[in-house]
């Protein structure tokens, strides 16, 4: 793992609460704005941060992101200019940042060369949705060679053998989808999230993070209490690209940011 | 015999999907194994195939397509109820659904008839089916969404990305990582995860079987070639499949042209992509440099689909396949032809295997045999080609 990654996971720990892991998709609307609000919840207190890279066919994604990606690839964002964003948020802090997104554009790129790219970056961890273990052998090599953890998906279907995979894969910290669907903000919790955390981080080799569906403090709380981390997506994604000025925007999305941080905060 | 345990072909096929959907792909593939051995499992399909779909399809010879040239003869797919080779896997898996104790069955579709053919299995095993379609593709296909409503089916119009194909195959699976613990999603192609490829390709085998001998027993011999069209590749696999073991017999992919291949306006995956990761499967896929899925162009919605399935891929690679194109002004031609000299009016789809296949038919010349397979009727195109032939042809 990361020295930043474990940092943060140990700081966390320290403090009684789960890290606060913020998704945004790079490029959206513009890598400029993008900047401006992943820098706006570095500041409003998240721990780690998510820059997502787009994809013409987000088969895990709700409508919301869906459309940050079409968005973003419409500004014309290229995966280099990801990377080159994250590069730039590096310079300003040392929270982790993971990329998240869907291998074609990698492959595309060489995964040698992109994991390359992460390691001069310095990109802590990379989340791909439709790439499970089973397929990942020269993924994992290539990431390995670099310095660059490898985040493998557990899902409330997972059987036991393939929770034994995915541990036997994953570095950085394992990113548990707490319901069975695509990304979104939804208004009730799983019943088996908990539960299923519980047994999760019972004998889990890295961090467990729990993500898809969360978007308030209340529900950050809820999940918080039996995750080393949960993931917000959606909602901050919909507060960055509502039809308001940039300023509006970068206000809602830290506004957010600190209510999820306070939901986490130890009581 | 392909694929291997974990569903590649060579270097192609696998399981790229969201971890949520992994556990279903094993289920599914082990409910296959389980019936593939089953002798009622077997029975059961082929009274379905011989008593609801009509087979087997009859192999009729052409009075004048191959012109001076070969002898051309056309397997009968557009005769299968429901009028295309698609109902042949869409009964397959429903039954295999009902045995693996499935609520609901969902699917994508193109053309609208893999969404017709999933809807009739639906209607006749008792399954509530939904359906997506591309939106372009809705419009395209009005007389298919029409159909599918009236066998009971529920059609989701998806308006994200192109608006075709990829788009409903994108929203299906989708949908199925929500619902997957009651729902059975039918895949209409040889493409997609494993054991998507090697499923509907062994339930389109049909196809191929029969051909090959009927060929021996009408012509004592087999043909010289063997052409079918290739969107994903479910026609193409299943009656390449029964001629994959014959050297002698030259396989012919005939992608869609669509306004050349130079336009970049076609949807020649085979012979433009790039290998690359869509809908689960590695294979070639019709992409930008920096690797976002390019957007495919056919006249014909079955075509219009920037993937292709990974066995395909694989015997490309393998040499086996021999790649063509027709355009759509070719295909337009040929389904116009096929209606005046035989009498069939064609799919839009196969109407460019039936453009290759004449075309093979001159190059080969007297003696020759050539096989194609006619995968579906014209029906449902009647209103596109009606357009099309209006503004000139121009598509």
């Amino acid at each position: 793992m990361s020295d930043r990654l474990q940092k943060c996971f140990a700081a966390c720990k320290a403090q009684g609460r789960a890290a606060l892991v913020t998704y945004l998709m790079g490029g959206d609307p513009s890598l400029d704005e993008s900047e401006a609000l992943t820098r706006a919840c570095l500041e409003s207190g998240a721990d780690i941060l998510e820059l997502g890279m787009p994809f013409s066919d987000p088969i895990a994604d709700g409508p919301v992101i869906q459309a940050a990606a079409e968005r973003s690839l419409k500004a014309g964002t290229s995966l280099a200019q990801v990377l080159e964003l994250a590069a730039r948020l590096r310079k300003r802090s040392d929270a982790p940042i993971a990329l998240m997104g869907y291998l074609n554009p990698v492959l595309s790129m060489g995964e040698g060369k992109f994991f390359e790219a992460c390691e001069k970056a310095k990109v802590d961890a990379v989340i791909i949705p439709d790439l499970p273990p089973e397929e990942a052998g020269a993924f994992c090599a290539a990431a390995k060679k670099h310095g660059v953890a490898t985040v493998f998906m557990l899902a409330p279907t997972s059987t036991p053998a393939r929770v034994a995979a995915v541990r036997a894969a994953a570095s950085g910290f394992i990113y548990y989808v707490t319901v069975t669907g695509v990304t979104g903000a939804r208004r009730t919790m799983a019943q088996d999230a908990v539960e299923n955390l519980k047994a999760l981080r019972a004998g889990s080799p890295c961090p467990v993070v729990a993500g898809f569906g969360i978007s308030s403090g209340e529900q950050a709380r809820e999940l918080g209490q039996h995750a080393d981390g949960v993931v917000v997506g959606s909602a901050l994604v919909a507060r960055a690209a509502a039809p308001e000025p940039l300023s509006a925007r970068v206000a809602a999305v830290s506004a957010l940011v600190k209510d999820l941080r306070a939901g986490l905060a130890p009581r | 015999m392909l694929p291997d345990t974990r569903g590649h072909y060579g270097d192609f096929g696998g399981r790229f999907v969201p971890e949520t959907l992994v556990p279903a792909l094993d289920e599914l593939e082990a409910a296959y194994a389980a019936v593939k051995g089953d002798a009622s499992f077997t029975a059961e399909l082929d009274a379905l195939l011989k008593d609801f779909v009509g087979r087997p399809t009859p192999l009729t010879v052409a009075r004048r397509l191959g012109g001076d040239g070969a002898r051309v003869l056309m397997k009968r797919e557009d005769l299968c109820h429901t009028g295309a080779h698609k109902i042949n896997n869409t009964l397959g898996q429903a039954l295999l659904a009902k045995r693996m104790g499935k609520q609901r069955i969902i699917a994508e579709t193109g053309a609208g008839q893999h969404g017709v053919a999933t809807a009739t299995a639906c209607a006749l095993l008792g399954f509530p089916c939904e359906v997506f379609m591309g939106a372009l593709d809705v419009e395209r296909q009005a007389l298919n969404v029409f159909r599918m409503e009236l066998l009971g089916a529920k059609v989701h119009p998806v308006t994200s990305g192109s608006k075709t194909l990829k788009d409903a195959m994108n929203e299906a699976i989708r949908h199925w990582v929500t619902n997957v613990r009651d729902t059975h999603y039918i895949i209409g192609s040889v493409a997609g995860p494993h054991p998507y490829p090697m499923l509907v390709r062994d339930f389109q085998a049909v196809i191929g079987r029969e051909a090959r001998a009927q060929a021996l027993a009408a012509h004592g011999r087999l043909p010289d070639a063997v052409v079918a069209c290739v969107g994903g590749g479910s026609n193409a696999m299943g009656i390449f499949s029964g001629f994959f073991g014959d050297p002698s017999v030259r396989l012919i992919a005939v992608e869609a042209g669509g306004h050349g291949l130079d336009s970049g306006a076609h949807g020649a995956s085979l012979a433009r992509g790039r290998v690359g990761v869509l809908h689960g499967a590695r294979s070639y896929v019709l992409q930008t440099p920096e690797g976002q899925i390019a957007e495919a162009h056919s006249i014909s919605a079955g075509l219009d689909y920037p993937g292709v399935g990974p066995e395909l891929s694989y015997w490309k690679e393998q040499g086996r396949l021999e790649l063509r194109q027709a355009t759509d002004a070719q295909a337009l031609e040929a389904l116009q032809a096929l209606a005046r000299e035989e009498g069939i009016i064609p799919a839009l789809e196969s109407a460019h295997a039936v453009y290759v296949a004449r075309q093979v038919a001159r190059e080969l010349g007297k003696g020759a045999l050539v096989l194609v397979n006619v995968s579906g009727r014209g029906d449902k195109d009647v209103d596109s080609v009606r357009r099309a032939l209006a503004q000139g042809g121009k598509t």
